[in-house]
């Protein structure tokens, strides 16, 4: 019950979070709402799959979640999948990862900072072969979300 | 003319026919070949990935019927060629520094690009819209402040910080950009920059967390340190890469990383100064 009330707050956050960096990237304002709800379905993809599986096949597939409604959403609303993608799976990228491995070394703790740099690297190999294997399906699979002409 | 090289084969003849638009009265080849330049200057400057670039530069061109044109773009130039027997010669070699992204523009220049290629612009009218892309607003320096707050109480959350901890990293991440928009908004070095704003936002989260707002430091400085973070680089840096531009994409994910460099070395400058005046009790 806990893991659930944490899990939706994470997920409130995920969509708090994905929205303002939607509007600090100036994606278009009507495309505000979709980053948020992309931002948050990665978020939870990532964390229920945590459960289950390891962390890194958990931001893998996060990270397919992302792209994979990205690239829909792109169809839809005919628009580069940038505009969903970049602030969509920023929840999944490891920044704060990045920045702990340096700011422990800068504080001299080398293991720390060793342990920190080594699950960033392997979050980020994730994300990587997460983007390279959505984008590599065909467009074609995605042509029924658009949307006719009026 | 023809070459085997890569942009020949991209180039090539079985692509299907589109349909030609109209280019205006008086239009040159030259006019063309300048107006793609220009939606891709403006493409690259605003974060697009380089395949977007390349593509809009080839379809543009080929959309007014100048099918000689050769580009190579890189993450911070666009070196475009053209000429033929029956089509003007054309060169241009255009500088794009790196510089903030607005996603906004992008995708106004794809849509521009597809409505090119339907054949609804001649090249005056393009090159109008252009201008007006060019000159769409930036947010409100407000709407970014408090855009910066949300973020970074919404990431201290998911960096398992608690409700204070949120508070705590929303005021410090709405002082980030405050101090961003009105003292430091002067051209400086980057790495000047983001060690100072690494500085001032670890100042403040101890502060807020001395005085009681907040309960796990570590998560209220990641919190708000998240706004300055370097996402959208990193993310089509990766992109880049994973088609094969790896030029751009090293020099944006070596941007990126340089970025968190300065940032924790500004954080951690902080923390030993502290723990050096105070003899370690008070971060103990």
């Amino acid at each position: 019950m806990d893991f659930l009330l944490r899990c939706l707050a994470e997920c409130a956050a995920a969509f708090i979070g994905t929205a303002a960096f939607a509007l600090l990237f100036s994606v278009p304002k009507k495309y505000y709402f979709f980053g948020g709800g992309i931002g948050a379905a990665g978020w939870l993809t990532y964390r229920l799959l945590g459960l289950v599986c390891g962390r890194i096949i958990a931001v893998f597939l996060g990270t397919v979640a992302v792209i994979l409604l990205s690239r829909l959403l792109a169809v839809r609303e005919k628009c580069p999948v940038t505009e969903f993608m970049v602030p969509g799976l920023f929840p999944l990228v490891p920044g704060a990862g990045i920045y702990w491995t340096v700011y422990e070394l800068v504080m001299e703790n080398p293991s720390a900072a060793s342990q920190r740099g080594f699950e960033s690297f392997q979050d980020v190999i994730a994300i990587v072969l997460g983007i390279i294997v959505v984008f590599e399906l065909p467009q074609k699979l995605f042509h029924f979300a658009g949307r006719k002409k009026e | 003319m023809e070459t085997e090289n890569t942009a020949a084969v991209q180039n090539r003849p079985e692509d299907p026919p589109e349909k030609q638009a109209f280019r205006g009265e008086g239009v040159s080849d030259q006019d063309v070949c300048d107006l793609s330049v220009r939606a891709g200057e403006i493409l690259l400057e605003n974060g697009a990935e380089l395949f977007r670039v390349e593509d809009t530069i080839r379809r543009i061109n080929r959309a007014y019927g100048i099918h000689s044109s050769r580009d190579f773009v890189l993450s911070n130039g666009i070196f475009l060629t053209a000429g033929s027997d029956d089509e003007g010669y054309y060169a241009r070699v255009q500088h794009i520094p790196l510089s903030s992204s607005h996603l906004d523009r992008v995708a106004a220049v794809n849509q521009l690009s597809r409505e090119i290629t339907e054949g609804r612009h001649t090249v005056p009218e393009a090159n109008a819209i252009l201008d007006r892309i060019r000159q769409m607003p930036e947010k409100g320096k407000w709407q970014q402040i408090l855009a910066s707050a949300a973020g970074s109480g919404a990431f201290c959350i998911l960096f398992s910080g608690t409700f204070p901890d949120m508070l705590a990293a929303f005021l410090s991440g709405g002082i980030l950009y405050l101090l961003l928009m009105f003292p430091l908004h002067r051209p400086m070095s980057k790495i000047v920059l983001n060690i100072l704003c690494g500085m001032a936002v670890s100042a403040c989260s101890v502060l807020f967390w001395k005085l009681g707002l907040g309960e796990n430091l570590s998560a209220i400085i990641a919190g708000s340190i998240i706004p300055l973070v370097p996402g959208l680089a990193f993310t089509i840096g990766i992109r880049d890469l994973s088609n094969g531009d790896y030029i751009a994409g090293s020099v944006r994910i070596l941007d990126a990383l340089l970025t968190i460099f300065s940032i924790a070395l500004g954080v951690g400058i902080t923390m030993s100064v502290i723990h050096a005046l105070t003899g370690g009790t008070l971060l103990g």
